[in-house]
């Protein structure tokens, strides 16, 4: 036992190490500089709750960040779940190549966080890009996403919800779970598809369906790539992209008001919090469990 | 039912609509100039090397092979650090008896759900009293500290899954904790080795905010950060050498994909990675 007490820790160290000095160290440091003003050369100055206040009170940018990043979470988070669970019924059916199908969906979850991928939304969405002239093409002239303040987070939308893979083959996972029988006695109380979707598979993969959209929101609250390249960094046009972690980029390590942006990471840091736990909350009497005799 | 022509057509066409960024980027790569932004053909008319050959050339000082290699050197650093220090960790957690461990892997989970910017300052200020703002340190230490969390979970719940027998008989052949971690855990960690090698390299090769964070000197910027730059620096009439660099970006993780791609969907179905 004592040997194996010593050979744990031994073990551990290096996460001993880590979790210590990278992550509640900072954790604290992070709170006590949300409480300064801090510009990384001169020492940190006691404010207390100044950041908070002028963040709350008298920051425009702020707010902007906020609503940006609040619209962007409620329009991406949906369609990229309604996206992975339509893909997923689709491919939920056993035929040649089903698995190669699979991968084919899941591969834009992999690129799509790249820069490369933002450059592309970029020149797709632009003045003159490829849906620029598809939708001029069907008489809708909207004169490029990106370059205007109205349509420009949609691109981005767009680009998160193309992601929907890794969403999709948990749903995946999840539907095999699902007995056949349950299909069967549907069938055979007369259930037409759209029945048997709405009374069987929806209730039978609500944890699936929470388990996704608890993460997925986590995910998106965070989003950061898109924005940064679509827009050079800047959040623009009229800071119609300025999602909340860029802003708090531009905070930290552009005006290097450091403290400024530590008390924005522990605003986010209580929001996704509340968040998840509303969304664990709300979904109670709504997520079916199965074997648990309601 | 229906029919499985019907379906296959169908699912080809859709796969073709979500795909036509990708392909778009690859063809467009390809075009000259003039042809770059002039139309939605997908196929070149004149198709044409020059965007590479200009890129091979030199983008900001340095050639695409310099940035290539810091990124991979990045990569590969993040992809040991994560395989040592992750599974040496999720060994102590799944099977050795320790005091504190409850509090500590309830700690480590939660650590799983923090976002990364509620810690990125004080570390941004640590790495700079340490003099490393400005070399790949920042972006790999970490990892050998086992700050991914979440790869410590995943091997926590593979080696649960391990029959207890084999540990014991190895205590009875005299192993100690170390010497059933070598001789038995290891070997069968392997598949749980791999998923998080192969998403470690790839999350590592796209992740933009921490190099951008920490890497400001031209020299030391990783392809994603030389591509941004790029993008920045140039005029329209640059577009085609920017999706050909694009493209570049993206071999490796294309290459990984293809390789891994069953493993990688398994993968992501059963510990919900997010890709």
């Amino acid at each position: 036992m004592r040997r194996t007490q010593g050979a744990a820790y031994l073990f551990l160290s290096p996460w001993i190490i880590g979790a210590t000095l990278l992550t509640v160290g900072p954790m604290l440091a992070s709170l006590y500089l949300s409480l300064t003003d801090y510009d990384l050369f001169d020492p940190p100055k006691w404010i207390g709750l100044d950041n908070y206040r002028v963040m709350f009170t008298e920051d425009d940018r702020f707010w902007a960040a906020v609503g940006t990043t609040v619209r962007y979470v409620l329009f991406s988070v949906p369609l990229k779940l309604v996206l992975a669970l339509a893909v997923a019924l689709l491919l939920n059916r056993p035929r040649r190549g089903g698995g190669l199908y699979r991968s084919a969906f899941y591969a834009p979850s992999l690129l799509g966080a790249s820069v490369s991928l933002a450059l592309v939304w970029r020149a797709m969405f632009a003045s003159g890009g490829t849906v620029d002239r598809v939708l001029a093409a069907v008489g809708i002239t909207t004169g490029g996403w990106v370059d205007q303040p109205q349509y420009a987070l949609l691109a981005l939308v767009a680009l998160a919800a193309w992601q929907f893979g890794a969403p999709m083959v948990i749903f995946l996972a999840g539907l095999k779970q699902i007995p056949r029988e349950l299909y069967e006695a549907a069938a055979i109380d007369g259930a037409g598809p759209l029945r048997r979707l709405v009374s069987v598979t929806l209730p039978m993969l609500s944890p699936v369906i929470l388990f996704n959209l608890v993460l997925e929101t986590i995910h998106a609250f965070q989003a950061f790539t898109g924005a940064f390249v679509v827009s050079s960094g800047r959040g623009g046009p009229s800071d119609s992209t300025l999602l909340y972690t860029l802003y708090l980029y531009q905070r930290g390590f552009t005006d290097f008001r450091m403290g400024y942006a530590s008390a924005m990471a522990w605003v986010l840091l209580v929001v996704v919090a509340g968040v998840t736990v509303l969304l664990f909350r709300g979904a109670r009497g709504l997520v079916f469990y199965a074997g648990e005799g309601r | 039912m229906t029919r499985p022509l019907v379906w296959h057509v169908f699912v080809v066409l859709v796969l073709l609509v979500l795909l036509y960024p990708v392909i778009w980027l690859v063809s467009t790569s390809f075009k000259p100039a003039e042809e770059v932004l002039s139309g939605l053909a997908l196929l070149p008319k004149a198709p044409t090397t020059d965007n590479y050959t200009q890129v091979f050339g030199g983008v900001g000082g340095f050639s695409v092979w310099h940035y290539l290699g810091n990124s991979l050197l990045v990569s590969v650093g993040a992809v040991l650090g994560n395989v040592i220090s992750c599974s040496l960790a999720a060994y102590a957690f799944a099977r050795l008896h320790f005091r504190g461990r409850g509090p500590m892997f309830g700690f480590m989970m939660g650590t799983i759900m923090l976002p990364q910017h509620v810690v990125l300052i004080p570390q941004y200020v640590i790495f700079q009293k340490l003099g490393m703002v400005d070399t790949f340190w920042p972006l790999v230490l970490p990892k050998f500290l086992a700050t991914d969390a979440f790869f410590v979970f995943l091997m926590v719940q593979f080696i649960r899954g391990l029959p207890r027998e084999l540990d014991e008989a190895a205590t009875l052949d005299g192993c100690g904790p170390v010497g059933t971690f070598r001789h038995v855990v290891l070997p069968l960690l392997r598949p749980a080795l791999v998923t998080t090698a192969i998403f470690t390299f790839i999350w590592t090769w796209n992740d933009f905010f921490s190099q951008v964070v920490y890497l400001n000197d031209p020299s030391r910027f990783t392809l994603p950060l030389a591509l941004q730059i790029f993008v920045d620096q140039s005029t329209q009439s640059a577009y085609g050498p920017m999706f050909a660099m694009s493209v570049l970006a993206l071999v490796p993780i294309g290459l990984f994909f293809l390789a891994f791609q069953r493993l990688l969907v398994e993968g992501a179905a059963t510990s919900g990675l997010k890709g």
